[in-house]
C-alpha cells in the first residue's frame, strides 16, 4: 500500500513537488491574494489543465496536438449550455417571442429548444456529457489519425484544422451556439448563485482538488507499464510496433484522457468565469497552451501547472502596466525561455536541483533518452517524432 | 481572510492620513470643501479629495483596435478637457487605462479588475455587442457604471450601463422612412455580416418595410465575418435590381464589398445604397472613392456645422493629429465623460445608485453631435442624419430627422 502510495506520486522528490503544488493553491494563494486575483489564478488554473493534458500527450508521448482548444471548449461549451438553460426560465425571459429559450436563440429567430440542448437541462447528464463528448470525438479524430498511422507535423496540422472547422461552426450557427458572443450571462447551478465571493472561493478549492486530481491520474498514467510504453513509442515507434503492440490503441487511449482532462478545465473555467465563447476553441488558444505546457517544461506535470501560472501572470500584469506594449513584452517573455531554457521552468530546476526521481527511474530503461534534459533540437523535431 | 482585514485596516488608515493631509492642504479648493469625500463617496469608490479614478476599457490591440483607437481618444481628450476645466466637483479625473485585446473573456477580467480592485467611478469602454455582453455581468455584480459608445442592436437595458450610442431601431426606422420617400423606393435588398447587430437591425428593417411603408424585401443576405468574397450576392442583386440596398457590413469585409461592388459596374449612378455600419473611420480604409454617392444614417458626421463640433473637431485634430478623422462612435464616446461629469454634479455625489438616478432627464445642450436627452430607459434621445459620401472621405449631411425616443425593446419589430 505504502509502496504503491510512493509510485504514485513518485517517490520522495514527486511528493515534495506535489505537497508544494497543493501548498501554493491551497494555502499560499487564497491568504496572500484577494478574492479578484484568487478567482485570476483560478481561471488561470482552469488552462492548467490544458497544459497537463499536454505533458501527458506531446511531452511523453510525442503527440503533438495543437487543438487542445477543442476539448477545453466542448467541456465548456457543457457546462455553459447547462448553465444558460437555468438562467432563461420562462419568467425571466417573457420580455421574449418565445419565452423559455436562451436569450440569443430568440434574437436569432429560433422559436423551439434545438434537440441537442435537451440533455444539458438535466445536471448529471451534463457532467457526464463533459466527460463523454469531448473523448468520444477524441476517439474518433483519434481512430481516423493514428489507425492510418498519421502521426507527427501532419497529426498537429489535423488537430490545428479541426480546432479552426469548430470554431467556425460555432460562430457560424448563432442561434444555436450564441456565434462570436459566446454564451454569456450565467448566474446559477441548481441555483447557487456562483457570482457570490463564499461561491468563487469553493469553486477555486473544487478546482485546485481537480486539478491535483488530474495530475494524480496523469502521474498514475506515467508510472504504469503503459507510461514506460508511451515514452517508447515517442522515441522508437517502430521498435514497439515490432514488438507486438498496437501502437495506434494506445496513442487513442492517451489522446482520449487529455481530452477528458482539458474537458474539465473548460468546464471550471465556464464555472469560474460565467461565460464561455468560442474564443477559447480556435487556433490561437490551442497554441498557447502549448506555450504553457513548454514554458512549464513540457516533461513535467508540475512544470505544466507553474508554466501557465507564471504566462498568464505576466500577460495579466503586463497588459495592466502597458496597455499598448504589453504583447511585445509577452513575445519577449516567450523568446528568452525558448533560448535560455529549452525545457522550460522544470529545465531551470532540474538545472539547479537533483533529478525528480519519477524521471530518472527511466534513465534505467533508456539511459541516453530518458534523461529529462532534453537537448534543444531535440525539442524542435519532437512534432516529426511522432 | 485574515489578510484582507488587515489590508483593509492598513487601507482605512491611509485614507485616513491622506484625508487629513489633503484637508490641510486644500482649503482653498471650494468643491472639496462643499462635498467632503466621506459624504459624496459613501461605497468606497476610488474617490479622493483631489481625485477620481474613472476607467477606459478598450481594446488597443488585436483586430477591434482599429476601430476602438479613436473612442480612446475621445474619451481622453473629453477627460483632458474636463480636468482643465477643475475636474468633477473639484476632483481630477486620474485615468486608468486597461486593454480588452480584441478578446471577450480579457474585457471581462479587466472589467473586474477595473470595478473590484481598482475601485474606479466609472468605466468609459467596449464597443463590440460581444465584448458589452462579456463584461455586463460583471457591472451587475459590482454594481459599476459603463458608458457604451457604439450603436448597437438594443433589446438591452441595464441600470448599470449608458448607451450612448443610437439603439437599432433609432437608426434604421428614420432611415428607412426617408429613403422611401426620397427614392420612392419599394424594393430593399438586405445585406449585413452575420452578427446579432446586423441580424436584429434587419429583423426591424424587414418588418418596417413590409408593414408601415409597403414595400418589399427582394433579398436577405448575411456573410461571415471577414469575409471578402461578394460574388454571389453581387449577381443576385444584379437580377433583383432592389431599389435600394440595405447594407450593414463590418469591418475588413467592407472594404471588399464596395471595391467589388464598383468593379461590377454598381456605384451610385446605378444604384441606391443606405449603409448603417459605415463611418468616417471606415471611409478612411474603404476610400472615399469607393463609395462616392452612397448614404450612411448615423446620428453624427464629421462635417456637422455648429460650434461646438467646430470646437470638437479641431480640439480633437489638435491632440490626435491633423490627419484623424471622427466618426459615429467616437463622437459618443467623446459624450461619455461629460454626461459623467453631469450625472456626478446632478447627484452631488459619485455613489453608483445615485449617480444612476441623477442622469436620466438630463440634457446634454453642447454636443458636437446637436442637443441630446438622456431618458429613463439609460439611451439618448438623439435625431438622426443621412449623410451622402465624397470621395474625400467625409459626408455631406442631406437629412436631419427630428428627435428620435429611444425604444430598446420595439413592440411590433420582434
Amino acid at each position: 500500500m505504502n509502496a504503491s502510495l510512493s509510485k504514485l506520486v513518485g517517490g520522495k522528490q514527486g511528493a515534495i513537488g506535489l505537497a508544494l503544488l497543493a501548498a501554493l493553491i491551497f494555502v499560499v494563494l487564497p491568504l496572500g491574494v484577494d478574492i479578484f486575483r484568487l478567482n485570476l489564478v483560478g481561471k488561470y488554473l482552469t488552462y492548467a489543465f490544458v497544459a497537463v493534458s499536454l505533458v501527458l500527450l506531446w511531452g511523453n508521448g510525442g503527440i503533438l496536438s495543437l487543438g487542445q482548444g477543442i476539448f477545453f471548449g466542448l467541456g465548456g461549451y457543457g457546462m455553459a449550455m447547462f448553465m444558460k438553460l437555468e438562467a432563461s426560465d420562462p419568467i425571466t425571459t417573457k420580455i421574449q417571442t418565445t419565452p423559455g429559450i436562451p436569450d440569443f436563440m430568440d434574437w436569432n429567430q429560433i422559436t423551439e429548444l434545438p434537440w441537442f440542448w435537451h440533455p444539458f437541462q438535466s445536471l448529471p447528464l451534463t457532467i457526464l456529457a463533459i466527460l463523454v463528448i469531448p473523448a468520444l470525438f477524441a476517439y474518433f479524430i483519434g481512430f481516423a489519425m493514428f489507425k492510418r498511422r498519421v502521426g507527427g507535423v501532419y497529426f498537429a496540422i489535423i488537430t490545428q484544422a479541426i480546432a479552426l472547422i469548430l470554431s467556425i461552426l460555432i460562430v457560424g450557427q448563432q442561434g444555436l451556439t450564441g456565434g462570436v458572443n459566446g454564451i454569456t450571462d450565467l448566474k446559477t447551478v441548481m441555483g447557487w448563485d456562483t457570482r457570490t465571493d463564499s461561491a468563487k472561493y469553493i469553486l477555486y478549492y473544487v478546482n485546485g482538488i481537480l486539478l491535483i486530481g488530474s495530475i494524480l491520474l496523469s502521474k498514475y498514467i506515467l508510472n504504469s507499464k503503459f507510461g514506460m510504453l508511451l515514452l517508447a513509442m515517442r522515441d522508437k515507434e517502430e521498435r514497439v510496433r515490432f514488438s507486438g503492440y498496437d501502437v495506434s490503441n494506445f496513442k487513442i487511449f492517451i489522446f482520449c484522457v487529455a481530452a477528458m482532462i482539458s474537458a474539465v478545465g473548460g468546464a471550471m473555467f465556464t464555472l469560474q468565469v460565467g461565460f464561455m465563447s468560442p474564443s477559447f476553441v480556435g487556433i490561437v488558444p490551442s497554441i498557447e497552451m502549448v506555450i504553457f505546457c513548454a514554458v512549464g517544461g513540457r516533461m513535467s506535470l508540475i512544470g505544466a501547472v507553474y508554466g501557465t501560472l507564471l504566462v498568464n501572470y505576466g500577460k495579466t500584469v503586463f497588459s495592466e502596466t502597458y496597455p499598448e506594449l504589453w504583447l511585445f513584452l509577452m513575445g519577449g517573455l516567450f523568446i528568452t525561455v525558448v533560448m535560455f531554457f529549452p525545457n522550460g521552468l522544470a529545465g531551470i530546476y532540474e538545472k539547479y536541483a537533483k533529478k525528480i526521481k519519477f524521471l530518472r527511474k527511466f534513465s534505467d530503461a533508456q539511459p541516453e533518452k530518458a534523461a529529462d534534459v532534453v537537448p534543444t533540437n531535440e525539442i524542435k523535431e519532437m512534432g516529426a517524432k511522432a | 481572510m485574515s489578510t484582507l482585514n488587515r489590508r483593509g485596516f492598513m487601507k482605512a488608515g491611509g485614507a485616513l492620513v491622506g484625508a487629513l493631509l489633503a484637508a490641510g492642504l486644500i482649503t482653498t479648493n471650494a468643491f472639496a470643501a462643499d462635498f467632503p469625500t466621506a459624504k459624496v463617496n459613501t461605497t468606497g469608490l476610488a474617490v479622493t479629495d483631489t481625485t477620481v479614478k474613472v476607467g477606459i476599457l478598450h481594446s488597443a490591440t488585436g483586430t477591434m483596435a482599429i476601430s476602438e483607437t479613436g473612442s480612446i481618444q475621445a474619451e481622453k481628450l473629453a477627460i483632458d478637457q474636463i480636468n482643465a476645466m477643475g475636474g468633477i466637483l473639484g476632483r481630477k479625473i486620474e485615468v486608468i487605462q486597461e486593454d480588452g485585446a480584441s478578446d471577450w473573456p480579457t474585457f471581462a477580467e479587466k472589467a473586474k479588475k477595473l470595478l473590484a480592485s481598482d475601485k474606479v467611478a466609472a468605466v468609459m469602454g467596449c464597443w463590440t455587442s460581444a465584448s458589452r455582453k462579456a463584461v455586463l455581468p460583471v457591472f451587475e455584480k459590482e454594481n459599476g457604471l459603463l458608458f457604451y459608445p457604439t450603436f448597437y442592436e438594443g433589446l438591452e437595458q441595464s441600470k448599470n450601463v449608458f448607451y450612448t450610442g443610437q439603439e437599432a431601431t433609432q437608426q434604421v426606422i428614420a432611415g428607412l422612412d426617408w429613403i422611401a420617400k426620397e427614392k420612392k423606393a419599394k424594393t430593399f435588398y438586405l445585406i449585413g455580416s452575420d452578427y446579432i447587430w446586423p441580424r436584429t437591425s434587419m429583423k426591424i428593417a424587414r418588418k418596417h418595410i413590409e408593414k408601415n411603408l409597403k414595400g418589399s424585401v427582394v433579398g436577405e443576405e448575411y456573410i461571415a465575418l471577414g469575409d471578402t468574397q461578394f460574388g454571389s450576392v453581387i449577381n443576385k442583386i444584379k437580377l433583383k435590381k432592389p431599389d435600394v440596398i440595405y447594407a450593414a457590413v463590418v469591418g475588413g469585409s467592407n472594404v471588399a464589398w464596395f471595391k467589388q461592388l464598383n468593379a461590377a459596374g454598381l456605384n451610385s449612378t446605378k444604384q441606391t445604397m443606405l449603409t448603417i455600419s459605415v463611418t468616417e473611420d471606415e471611409v478612411l480604409g474603404i476610400g472615399g472613392e469607393n463609395l462616392a454617392g452612397f448614404y450612411s444614417a448615423m446620428k453624427y458626421f464629421q462635417s456637422q456645422d455648429n460650434p461646438a463640433n467646430k470646437k470638437f473637431v479641431a480640439e480633437f485634430k489638435k491632440k490626435w493629429g491633423a490627419k484623424s478623422v471622427i466618426g459615429d462612435v467616437t463622437q459618443a464616446a467623446y459624450l461619455g465623460p461629460w454626461l459623467y461629469k453631469a450625472a456626478v454634479e446632478r447627484a452631488g455625489s459619485f455613489d453608483v445608485d445615485k449617480v444612476q438616478a441623477a442622469l436620466p432627464g438630463y440634457e446634454l445642450k453642447d454636443a458636437p453631435e446637436g442637443p441630446v436627452t438622456v431618458e429613463k430607459n439609460h439611451h439618448l434621445t438623439t435625431k438622426l442624419r443621412i449623410g451622402q459620401w465624397q470621395k474625400d472621405g467625409q459626408a455631406k449631411v442631406v437629412y436631419t430627422s427630428g428627435y428620435i425616443k429611444p425604444d430598446p425593446f420595439p413592440k411590433g419589430y420582434q
